[in-house]
């Protein structure tokens, strides 16, 4: 279990990459207020997912419009699934882990 | 309980029609009767075969293994006398009955033999030398006698007498071909594309051509020495054949009772009238009057009866649009409903050029292809045959049809190899695209999402768009989001324009929440709104960062490395050497590692860290040069009056003016302007969004429309005015109009031909419409609108606007020059 620092540093609808234990994770805040977390590299070509613009189901990478599911991680363009990691919000804060 | 199917005919018909029930599971058990001794062969490959291009082993479609291993009973060399439809049985020549629930006749044509004295020879069949071009073994007798023998008359100028012609080249030193009618292919083709064939087949493949010409008589007392014509004409000769065309095989059906007109009678289920287990398919059937002897309309027939024969109801066949696209004894030739004009209304359309015996005429008749004739240049056949086949309609501009004008040229998925790539931005190959499309999606869009094919540049999106049509058997499903502003809010961009309005929706999320069923979110949507809405509301818009892409919230355009690069404005490209310190100066501080000059004549800082953005933009102290946003970019110019001696126009000075007043304008795609001082357009504004050429006389013509990226287009001649000033007011009232009125991420070298530029001239030059000065007053609005998004370095709009994104180590590293 990790404390990532305050959900208020996620701007609604945007995206923020965090290093947990030397590994990129971005952490997406929907705009329904629930949290997602996913590995911040695209698998086609290395963008940084955290740029990438998101809604409650998916996230859209910059570089080259592949789109994965933040819940289930599975690409829906035809590119190798990204992790996804459990999160969730604790009085103001980000909790990533179990 | 097994059914037993019996066929009659082992033709293309015939085996077609049974791989078609084979693959819908059709619980068959097969037997078929064939005239000939061999499995299926491809009766059209029989003139590469008589050239020698093509071996026997090439030709056979199915080789007995194949009925074999699907548990067909094939009778070869057995000819069916009789049916008896009371008794559902057929009869062989020794009488031996078999019995049928179901029966198809296929038994195709046979090649008709002109009544000529002399051309049979009594008990024996055909005068020794003589030939029908019908079958292999046809074919086989021919080559065996055409080796030992020098000159060769083929009597019939159709498609089957050019093929026999230029196939029986590669064995004898002279051919004659004798067409009894006035020219060439008469049933295809008008005279004059006939007269254009008949110079070809002489002059480049040296046949002789005689038109008009009766055969009245075979010479020769044991072998054949000449062919002599009405006229008294003889021409010597010791090969001799016929093909002068076929008729359907009928007299045993017409024998059996069956109902035979021309054909055998067939209803859109290609049954048999008056019999319910009877069915007729191919050359010898006759359906709504017509028989067609082409392999298309075959084809068709065959999957309606396979259909229907397997318990598909509501399957009808309603006849074919007939057209072929071939090489006539080498010569391309395509042709498609309608020979001739029928009535004075018909549009006819004709190009022709002797020389290389070139030939093309189209018939139109309201808006729709009825009738093509291609001679010498099938190259846009393709295209032709699908506009002539759906009944599209045609581009205004009626060259295009026959021409390819400044485009690629138009390939047809057939045509195209599996590994071919398609789109060479996304590396999808042809394969990949029909991959999908067998998988079950049948829309374009889906498949472009699902492949990426067609989401780099778009170029190739035609082509996507007809590989998925033709690998779904002609047509794409419609999608109905095709027409929508965006993917996923359902309306067309008028309409949602109004449903904006009439709730006053100011942000992105009031659209969604308002407008889609369920208030779903879309991102591939967020950025074509927040465009929309930024446009309508000006500073009234609700900017919900989230909304916008990467490089509208950080001002700058993301790389391949996730780095982004900075372009500071430079208006008409004109710098000074204060300018360029301050942007070395910078570059060196941050150790650029790239600094490049831009098509649009600026310098661009590439490789720049997301964190490093704000203060680099307040060391260069510097507007932005919008070189990330779909808006309006830069105005490139010419040196203009000032210094170039044949400037007859100060092009930097209305550039600069241009640039001023129109920076940051969003629209639904990039802006790209461009100001030339005389018409040697150095600027290259032929092609650009909007293009500026002066002209002696104090003047300025304005373009727009123009491209020069991965679309290539030279701008429409909007008008021609007379003052720098009234430049600057029209290209704010067009931007205004593309601005209010184009697709999301249509640029103008689209929306220009799409609403025509009359039109637009109408609107924005002459204000038909009398929206000029709302016009006007809304590109006003916007222009006062407009901040520096790079003031917002000391103020960043959200928390972490500019913090890395970047992952540690995985990115692929952009060396750094020196």
């Amino acid at each position: 279990m990790n404390v990532l620092g305050p959900v208020d540093d996620i701007p609604l609808g945007e995206g923020r990459s965090y290093t947990v234990d030397g590994e990129m994770i971005a952490v997406f805040r929907l705009r329904d207020g629930s949290l997602r977390a996913v590995s911040a590299v695209c698998p086609h070509l290395g963008g940084p997912l955290a740029d990438g613009q998101i809604d409650n189901r998916v996230v859209v990478c910059p570089l080259h419009l592949n789109a994965w599911d933040l819940t289930t991680g599975c690409s829906k363009s035809g590119q190798p699934p990204i992790s996804v990691y459990p999160v969730r919000e604790d009085h103001g804060r980000i909790l990533l882990g179990e | 309980m097994t059914q037993k199917l019996v066929v009659i005919g082992n033709g293309m018909a015939g085996a077609r029609t049974v791989e078609e029930i084979l693959a819908r599971n059709g619980d068959y058990a097969v037997t078929m009767f064939g005239d000939e001794p061999y499995g299926n062969y491809n009766r059209i490959m029989l003139s590469n075969l008589l050239a020698g291009v093509e071996t026997e082993d090439g030709i056979f479609l199915n080789d007995l293994a194949w009925y074999r291993e699907n548990g067909i009973t094939l009778n070869t060399g057995t000819r069916i006398e009789r049916i008896d439809a009371s008794a559902r049985t057929v009869y062989d020549a020794e009488g031996n009955g078999t019995r049928y629930d179901k029966l198809i006749i296929a038994t195709g044509s046979h090649a008709w033999v002109p009544p000529i004295k002399g051309i049979h020879r009594p008990g024996r069949g055909y005068h020794q030398g003589v030939f029908a071009f019908r079958t292999l073994d046809d074919t086989r007798g021919m080559i065996r006698y055409a080796r030992d023998h020098e000159r060769a008359v083929v009597i019939g100028g159709g498609l089957l007498g050019l093929e026999a012609a230029r196939g029986l080249q590669s064995h004898v030193s002279h051919v004659t071909l004798l067409h009894a009618m006035g020219h060439l292919m008469n049933t295809q083709l008008d005279e004059r594309a006939g007269e254009m064939l008949k110079g070809s087949v002489e002059n480049k493949l040296g046949i002789d051509v005689i038109v008009n010409a009766m055969t009245s008589e075979i010479l020769g007392k044991d072998r054949v020495t000449g062919v002599k014509l009405g006229d008294g004409t003889v021409i010597e000769c010791d090969v001799v054949v016929v093909a002068a065309g076929i008729r359907p095989n009928t007299a045993m059906a017409a024998d059996s009772g069956l109902s035979v007109e021309r054909g055998i009678v067939v209803d859109d289920q290609m049954r048999v009238a008056g019999h319910e287990d009877v069915y007729a398919v191919g050359e010898c059937a006759q359906h709504r009057g017509d028989l067609y002897g082409l392999v298309a309309p075959l084809w068709d027939q065959a999957k309606v009866l396979a259909d229907h024969i397997t318990g598909t109801t509501g399957v009808a066949y309603e006849g074919s649009r007939v057209s072929t696209k071939l090489k006539v004894a080498g010569i391309d030739v395509a042709s498609m409903g309608l020979r001739e004009p029928e009535t004075d209304e018909d549009e006819v359309i004709v190009y022709n050029e002797p020389r290389k015996g070139i030939y093309k005429q189209l018939i139109i008749r309201d808006n729709v292809l009825v009738g093509a004739t291609l001679v010498g240049d099938n190259r846009k056949a393709a295209a032709l045959i699908q506009a002539f086949d759906r009944g599209l309609p045609l581009p205004d501009e009626r060259a295009e049809l026959i021409f390819d004008i400044g485009g690629a040229v138009e390939e047809s998925p057939a045509d195209m190899p599996d590994d071919v790539q398609v789109c060479n931005c996304n590396g999808v190959s042809k394969g990949a695209i029909c991959g999908v499309v067998t998988g079950g999606c049948k829309t374009v869009s889906g498949v472009m999402d699902a492949t990426r094919a067609g989401k780099g540049c778009g170029t190739c999106k035609p082509l996507v768009q007809r590989i998925v049509e033709w690998a779904n058997g002609g047509e794409a499903e419609e999608d109905p989001a095709a027409s929508w502003y965006v993917p996923g809010v359902p309306m067309p961009k008028p309409e949602l324009m109004i449903a904006i309005r009439k709730y006053r929706l100011t942000s992105v999320s009031s659209v969604f929440e308002k407008l889609v069923p369920g208030g779903t979110h879309d991102a591939k949507s967020k950025m074509g709104l927040a465009s929309l809405l930024k446009m309508m509301w000006a500073d009234e818009y609700v900017d919900e960062r989230d909304a916008r892409f990467i490089n509208d919230r950080v001002h700058a355009n993301i790389q391949r490395d996730g780095t982004f690069s900075v372009v500071p404005q430079m208006k008409g490209g004109v710098t000074t050497p204060g300018q360029l310190r301050k942007i070395a100066e910078v570059a060196e501080k941050y150790d650029v590692p790239m600094v490049k000059l831009t098509g649009g004549q600026r310098i661009d800082l590439l490789g720049v860290p997301k964190e490093k953005l704000p203060a680099m933009w307040a060391d260069l102290d510097m507007p932005s040069g919008y070189a990330y946003a779909k808006s309006f970019r830069t105005v490139k110019t010419c040196v203009g009056s000032d210094f170039c001696r044949f400037g007859v126009g100060d092009s930097t000075a209305l550039g600069i003016a241009l640039e001023e007043r129109y920076q940051g304008l969003e629209g639904p795609g990039k802006m790209k302007l461009a100001v030339s001082g005389c018409p040697r357009n150095c600027a290259e504004s032929y092609v650009k969004d909007v293009g500026v050429v002066a002209i002696d006389g104090g003047k300025w013509e304005i373009y727009v429309g123009g491209a020069a990226g991965a679309h290539i287009r030279k701008g429409d001649l909007l008008t021609t005015v007379s003052s720098a000033d009234e430049v600057i007011t029209l290209t704010g009232r067009f931007l205004q109009y593309y601005r209010e009125n184009a697709n999301w991420l249509e640029r103008t070298y689209s929306f220009v031909p799409r609403i025509g530029v009359d039109r637009i001239r109408e609107i924005v030059v002459d204000d038909a419409d009398g929206i000029a000065l709302a016009l006007d007053a809304a590109v006003q609005q916007a222009v006062q609108a407009y901040r520096d998004p790079w003031k917002e370095r000391s103020d960043p709009a959200t928390p972490g606007q500019f913090r890395t994104s970047l992952p540690l180590t995985v990115l692929p590293q952009v060396p750094v020059r020196g």
